[in-house]
């Protein structure tokens, strides 16, 4: 009984994992159609981002600041990547919108660049991240099930990002310009939307976000040069199946794709299980090509 | 205006940090190359200095330019230097076979050390047997291979997980949990280990394998909970091992519950895990930074001089370090860098490596080993715990093994 309730919660954690790292993919492909290739790199950075603030800790803070240092790397972490998007945003970006396949080859190749800058700076080997005391172990509940407070804590981030990110876009003024643009660019730029200014705001906020889930992969996963290329393609499937430019539609393509992969692996093998969950998902675009949910607009162009 | 251009002097200002960066990093694989032109004999050095493999093959570059390094300080081979050719094989086995190409044909090199994937070799395999090249290849492998123009430095299936599975039947339990990533090595290692605990009275309670690069181990982690194995022999190579390790701590399971046994886990991999996170588990190597013999405390300290204090070494970096002092003996006694005349001349060679004495093999080009359990501390070092005494003879296809009698074909 407890192995199948553990099943649960692990789908439900794989889940967050995947929302988090999908969830800055899916603002930035939503409001400029910019394949970001480079989104992986910029989970890394923020990985790394938390490495060095351990580092900042560990030489600085004493030992009883240092188990604090998790909390100061998230936002440490949403700065930098944030200013690293844009950053790329006016210097590459902006140049390629509405080339498609050339937004993919650019971005693939600042990936690329800084895999290899990460590789110069810090060494090719992983380096390592000690997870802060309070989040080793976990909640024991019933016999042997336990849950890992480090997925707990991921769960609980996810929930503020995405209740912070749907506060951005839905209550404030700069939100709703986003949500123009995003419908309606020629519209919105007709109406004064200083439309260069919201696509850099919006590349830097996904960045940042994307940087808060490096942060957060640091507790499960390794911290190296290629780290976000593992994580890139699920979070592709995610923003493709929950359908572009919805925030309900990420959390939605989320949980199907983490408590369905984690379903199938358990009932198979994680070969076959991830095989079937590609297929499956193929077979659903075929029927629904726009995902799970989708933004009705008027765009000619659309 | 004033903005624009302050944007595009930020625009120039990064494309030269990332031009420098390059060179840079350029200018550091370089640096190895001895740069007379005159007498000196070409190695080539072929390894995945970027992708997925970086992590664990630039070290084995930095061990081999150090073995190179130091035999040409005392005069290199046959009065000549010794100049390193390096190349990236990028992590990509097309890559391999074609940078290998280029050493063989364009540099002529005398021979090449390099690749760490049993993918790679198997990419280079066809082109060093064509051109008929010299191959040493470092890392320990499945086995069932024996190529006339490959040296294998590393251990063979006898000398790493035959032995360890063998210890583990007799001190941990019966009961063996199989995980490994998705490719030829892991279930290639895994068909021997099968035959092994079928006719030794193990138990198979399960076999899984993920793909490589795979990151949520939680659902394994619940299926070796609901399995109660004795142990759980890994196999998992790269990142994954970090994820796996971190996760099963998180789920409440310590070394003292189950042990596992990994074979791709050495020091180097375990920096990356965090120790307190494998701290308590087992792994199977030939040789540890704590390999007690006077030629590894003389060889730690020179490796940890040359590319800082807070380096470790571990086996593959050893046996590379080998591969390169037992090419430049063949070449001494064979007075010549002639690829049939090393060969010949290294059969039955000898060395006193920082793990202990190693032999050739002239059979099959594998070298004879000590075989070494430890148990990973809290310090990331390993402590040996058991150890073969002498070197064991390599036998890739596992002919002396009654029960491995089916597997080599």
């Amino acid at each position: 009984m407890s192995i199948y309730l553990m099943q649960i919660f692990n789908g439900i954690s794989v889940s967050s994992i995947l929302m988090l790292a999908a969830l800055g993919l899916a603002i930035i492909f939503g409001l400029m159609k910019i394949i970001n290739m480079a989104h992986g790199e910029l989970i890394m950075i923020g990985a790394y981002m938390t490495y060095l603030t351990q580092k900042v800790f560990e030489a600085y803070g004493g030992s009883g600041l240092f188990s604090l240092y998790f909390i100061a790397a998230i936002p440490a972490a949403f700065l930098t990547t944030a200013l690293i998007g844009y950053v790329l945003e006016v210097t590459i970006i902006k140049r390629l919108y509405g080339r498609i396949i050339d937004s993919i080859l650019a971005t693939w190749g600042v990936s690329l660049i800084l895999q290899q800058l990460a590789r110069s700076i810090f060494g090719a080997p992983n380096v390592e991240v000690k997870s802060p005391l309070w989040l080793n172990g976990g909640l024991l509940l019933m016999g042997n099930l336990q849950l890992p407070y480090k997925r707990l804590f991921i769960i609980l981030l996810v929930t503020v990002c995405i209740i912070g990110v749907y506060w951005f876009l839905y209550r404030t003024a700069t939100g709703r310009r986003v949500r123009a643009v995003m419908q309606n660019r020629s519209m919105a730029e007709s109406l004064g939307i200083n439309t260069r200014r919201i696509d850099a705001l919006t590349f830097a906020l996904g960045s940042g976000l994307a940087g808060i889930a490096g942060c957060a992969l640091t507790l499960l996963g390794s911290i190296g040069p290629t780290l976000g290329t593992n994580y890139l393609v699920d979070t592709f499937m995610v923003v493709v199946l929950g359908g572009v430019g919805r925030i309900v539609g990420t959390i939605a393509g989320a949980f199907t794709i983490g408590i369905g992969s984690t379903s199938l692996e358990f009932l198979t093998n994680a070969s076959l299980g991830k095989v079937l969950m590609f297929l499956l998902v193929i077979l659903f675009l075929q029927w629904k090509p726009q995902g799970l949910f989708t933004i009705s607009s008027r765009e000619l162009d659309g | 205006m004033i903005k624009k251009k302050i944007m595009r002097l930020l625009a120039v200002m990064l494309a030269a940090f990332l031009l420098l960066s390059g060179c840079s990093s350029q200018k550091a694989g370089e640096t190895g190359a001895a740069k007379e032109s005159g007498d000196v004999i070409k190695v080539g050095i072929l390894h995945s200095l970027s992708g997925t493999m970086a992590i664990s093959e630039v070290s084995v570059r930095d061990a081999e330019l150090m073995a190179i390094e130091e035999i040409n300080a005392k005069g290199g081979v046959l009065g000549k230097k010794i100049q390193p050719v390096i190349e990236d094989g990028a992590s990509d086995w097309p890559t391999f076979a074609e940078k290998a190409k280029k050493l063989l044909q364009n540099d002529k090199v005398a021979t090449v050390f390099g690749c760490w994937t049993s993918a790679s070799r198997k990419a280079v395999l066809p082109v060093f047997e064509q051109n008929n090249g010299l191959l040493w290849y470092p890392v320990q492998y499945e086995g069932m291979e024996a190529s006339p123009n490959i040296f294998y430095t590393g251990a063979a299936p006898n000398q790493q997980i035959v032995p360890a599975v063998d210890w583990l039947l007799k001190n941990k339990g019966k009961k063996f949990f199989l995980i490994g990533s998705d490719y030829v090595f892991p279930r290639t290692a895994n068909q021997i280990i099968k035959a092994q605990l079928a006719a030794s009275g193990g138990e198979l309670v399960a076999e899984e394998y993920t793909p490589l690069g795979y990151t949520d181990y939680s659902t394994i982690v619940n299926k070796i909970k609901a399995a109660q194995p004795d142990v759980v022999f890994n196999t998992l190579n790269g990142d994954s091992n970090v994820a796996f390790f971190k996760q099963l701590k998180d789920a409440g399971i310590s070394a003292q519950d189950i042990s596992t046994c990994s074979v791709s886990v050495a020091e180097e991999e375990i920096r990356g895990i965090g120790a307190d996170n494998m701290k308590g588990h087992l792994v199977s190597w030939n040789y540890y930074q704590t390999t007690d013999t006077p030629e590894n405390q003389q060889f730690v300290a020179n490796y940890k001089k040359k590319y800082g204090q807070d380096r470790v070494t571990d086996d593959p970096i050893e046996a590379a370090y080998d591969a390169v002092y037992l090419w430049a003996a063949a070449v001494e006694k064979a007075g010549s860098t002639d690829v049939e005349k090393v060969k010949a001349a290294a059969k039955g060679l000898e060395f006193k490596a920082p793990e202990g004495l190693v032999k050739i093999e002239g059979e099959n080009q594998h070298l004879w080993k000590p075989v070494r359990i430890g148990e990973v501390q809290a310090d990331g070092m390993i402590k040996e715990i058991w150890n073969s005494g002498e070197a064991v003879r390599p036998d890739p296809y596992l002919k002396t093994y009654p029960w491995a009698a089916g597997l080599s074909n």
